[in-house]
């Protein structure tokens, strides 16, 4: 048997999430990597491997994606493989970049997550349109909106939840934001300014869903020897979990993600965590639409099933609460470049638990914090569970 | 020594064109090949994760591994995809078992290239989209370019080219997996219509349909399931750059660094007498000789001529794509790499029927993702546990 071997991470690097951004994706990458490599103390020579996570080729128009990527995030003459698992790649990325250290194949690895959303036109959504069985759901017309509007409504049934307790989240989050250097669409927005603001597509509404951005994150994982070498204060991976459910999206009962809460017990059982509300510090749940935040939380056995509005409305959830959730603002105030926003909030867990989060760092010193991205057809959930 | 090994195989294909099977019951069929060679397991209960090996615009949809799980048993499982090729599925999966979180792991590739109606305009859009793809053109002028490149620098002919045609054309007839077996002449792969000078057409792989999944367990429990386990004794993988202005166009560095990575690993310090049979990408009949020579298997610019002394036909010295390669089988995308190691496995198992090679002990698989890229992947299997 193998000696399980353990991974830190030693540095992050994030850059501006913006909509239409100058930069191509080489040069987020690059920016992003370099900025990881520099908080490390380290070399683009000192890296053995590197891991890319993006999504939908769709976006660029760049067939191969993870190919035409390689030289901005380092790749060249290195071992270089790209994962991908629709909106849950930027959690998942770092979880591959782990199997490439505690495998003990490598000593070291480049995790990069890039995502160029803009450069579809008229607007990224509708590289979406080609998410959907080409025979049974295309030619409905189905977006994205329409189905996640499904699921919004399904989980305010199933728990009588009410849209002005959905929309308290993206009011945190947006302020949240406000903090966050960043940040796309940090705000200092109310509950009736959510309530009040277009509807897209009953009942989601504007303010409710987070924006197509462009971005880059970056990460450093190292062994345990290289770790000790460059810092002082490492950041170790204690917990992987991915789950994938299937891809008959209509045959499920949308109201509980099921594939969020069994990637979240395979992270847990790795990290020794039994009890997740009083083990964890804090979480940085995938908040594309405010709904999921709460969603993501229960999946992430953070609370029981209907109780994450009830947990937001008391202010557990700020970020003075007992359980900050998204300290960061989230995807929702930070911005949406889907691979990179998953990764984003890995950063944020980082910094963290290294009391590097400046104005955003969470009072009472927390050990242990876990990042949570969530993709494809409302099916996939990847975790990763972070600790001092 | 190895600790990782494949237990179970399961193949679909390859035929030119399959419309007998949608993409999901290739992977079903393969699915439960595999899982029944690997003792029956059942993929809801004895499988610890899932690669699935594709790319978006190859699938005519974004995100593929939503349309995944169900034919493989993979519901409520732990899958994810590499978008690369089904070696690089393997590496992954390799260091997934190597962590010692993970004891039954399993490999996807498949192809189903015969419902991609415009694959020249597919292979376009994988070039860079400001400096290169505006100039136009059939994208394999690439291969056309670099072959001339590489010709010129080792000396290598035109007519050592036609001949990795001939020999892995002829191959495929032993092959049931092959879709494109032939016996022809140098003279008719020299008389074939010139394609991108000075690539003609029958040096260019076909294209193919079919699906292969692989089972991967650790030591512990490939002992349970299989009498037969294949061990992967090393893995490596490179990629040089995406960029055509600056990339080495003879050498396949790629495949130079994928290679000392994987000997590195298997403990192989001269290959030629170590390996005993190669399966190698052979997209391009050039590449062949190209790639044989980066396995630092002969030295550079020697391929051609260890080819023209029979050292690569089946009943050589250095037997080179005894299934028939990508020439023999057709070129299945990101299924290429798995078709090499297929073959490996089966010859390592014994179970290559008439195209047997005697006391075969250690193979290696090689694969390269095609134009345009320069990433290619290496394995070297043994059915011996030291």
């Amino acid at each position: 048997m193998f000696g399980k071997k353990r991974v830190a991470i030693v540095g992050a690097g994030l850059t501006l999430f913006r909509r239409n951004l100058k930069e191509t994706g080489k040069e987020l990458a690059y920016e992003a990597s370099k900025m990881a490599l520099d908080a490390a103390g380290m070399e683009l020579s000192d890296i053995q491997s590197v891991v890319m996570g993006t999504a939908p080729d769709a976006f660029d128009g760049v067939h191969m994606k993870g190919e035409y990527l390689a030289d901005g995030a380092g790749a060249r003459n290195k071992p270089y493989v790209r994962v991908y698992v629709g909106g849950g790649t930027g959690v998942f990325t770092p979880l591959a970049g782990w199997w490439h250290v505690a495998s003990g194949q490598f000593d070291t690895c480049l995790v990069v997550c890039e995502e160029k959303m803009s450069s579809c036109f008229p607007h990224p959504a509708y590289a979406f349109t080609t998410i959907f069985d080409n025979i049974l759901a295309r030619p409905l017309g189905t977006t994205l909106i329409w189905i996640f509007a499904l699921e919004m409504h399904r989980y305010m049934h199933k728990h009588n939840i009410k849209k002005e307790q959905i929309a308290r989240v993206a009011v945190k989050n947006k302020r949240n934001a406000l903090d966050h250097p960043c940040a796309q669409l940090a705000a200092n927005i109310t509950v009736e300014d959510v309530l009040n603001s277009e509807i897209m597509c009953w009942p989601v509404q504007r303010l409710d869903i987070s924006p197509t951005s462009d971005g880059a994150a970056a990460l450093v994982l190292a062994s345990e020897d290289v770790a000790k070498k460059v810092t002082d204060n490492p950041v170790w991976i204690d917990g992987v979990g991915w789950c994938i459910d299937s891809t008959i999206w209509t045959n499920r009962d949308l109201y509980y993600p099921d594939y969020v809460e069994y990637a979240a017990r395979m992270a847990y059982k790795m990290a020794g965590i039994k009890n997740p509300p009083k083990e964890i510090d804090l979480a940085e749940p995938y908040d594309p639409f405010d709904y999921k935040e709460l969603h993501h939380m229960e999946g992430l056995l953070l609370c029981r099933k209907g109780e994450a509005p009830k947990l937001t409305e008391e202010g557990v959830t700020a970020r003075d609460g007992d359980l900050p959730i998204c300290p960061s603002g989230g995807l929702l105030g930070v911005g949406n470049p889907i691979a990179a926003a998953g990764a984003m909030k890995v950063c944020e867990v980082f910094w963290q638990l290294r009391g590097e989060a400046g104005k955003r760092q969470v009072p009472g010193d927390p050990r242990t914090g876990v990042a949570q991205a969530w993709g494809d057809l409302m099916q996939y959930g990847s975790v990763i569970v972070l600790r001092r | 020594m190895s600790d990782v090994a494949i237990v179970g195989v399961g193949c679909v294909g390859f035929k030119s064109i399959m419309p007998e099977l949608s993409y999901k019951e290739l992977m079903f069929e393969a699915a439960v090949k595999a899982y029944e060679d690997a003792g029956g397991i059942d993929p809801r209960k004895d499988v610890d994760a899932f690669v699935t090996c594709a790319e978006d615009y190859w699938e005519g949809f974004s995100i593929f591994d939503e349309f995944v799980p169900d034919q493989l048993g993979a519901v409520l499982g732990h899958l994810f995809t590499v978008s690369g090729d089904g070696l690089l599925g393997l590496a992954n999966a390799y260091m997934l078992i190597k962590t010692g979180h993970f004891d039954v792991v399993v490999v996807e590739a498949h192809s189903k290239a015969s419902d991609i109606l415009t694959f020249y305009d597919i292979v376009a859009f994988a070039l860079d989209p400001i400096m290169v793809r505006p100039l136009g053109g059939n994208p394999y002028y690439i291969a056309g370019m670099e072959m001339h490149r590489y010709l010129a620098e080792t000396g290598t002919t035109l007519e050592q080219c036609a001949e990795v045609v001939v020999k892995n054309k002829r191959n495929a007839l032993a092959n049931p997996y092959a879709a494109y077996g032939a016996d022809i002449t140098v003279d008719q792969v020299l008389d074939s219509e010139t394609w991108f000078y000075p690539l003609k057409k029958l040096e260019v792989s076909p294209l193919s349909d079919g699906c292969i999944v692989m089972v991967l367990a650790s030591e512990r429990m490939a002992k349970k399931l299989t009498d037969k386990p294949v061990w992967v004794e090393g893995v490596g993988w490179a990629t040089e750059t995406p960029n055509l202005e600056t990339r080495d166009w003879c050498r396949a560095i790629y495949t130079e660094i994928a290679a000392d990575m994987a000997y590195k690993d298997a403990g192989i310090t001269c290959p030629q007498r170590e390996i005993d049979f190669v399966e190698l990408s052979d997209l391009f009949a050039y590449k062949e000789l190209q790639h044989l020579e980066a396995l630092r298997l002969c030295r550079y610019g020697e391929a051609g001529m260890l080819l023209e002394d029979g050292v690569t036909t089946r009943d050589g010295d250095l037997p080179v794509n005894v299934s028939g390669g990508c020439l023999g089988m057709g070129y299945a995308l990101e299924a290429s790499g798995m078709q090499r190691l297929l073959e490996a496995v089966l010859q390592l198992r014994g179970e290559a029927e008439g195209r047997q090679i005697p006391d075969a002990e250690v193979g290696l698989a090689h694969t390269w993702r095609g134009i345009p890229t320069a990433t290619g992947a290496v394995a070297v299997l043994s059915n011996i546990k030291e």
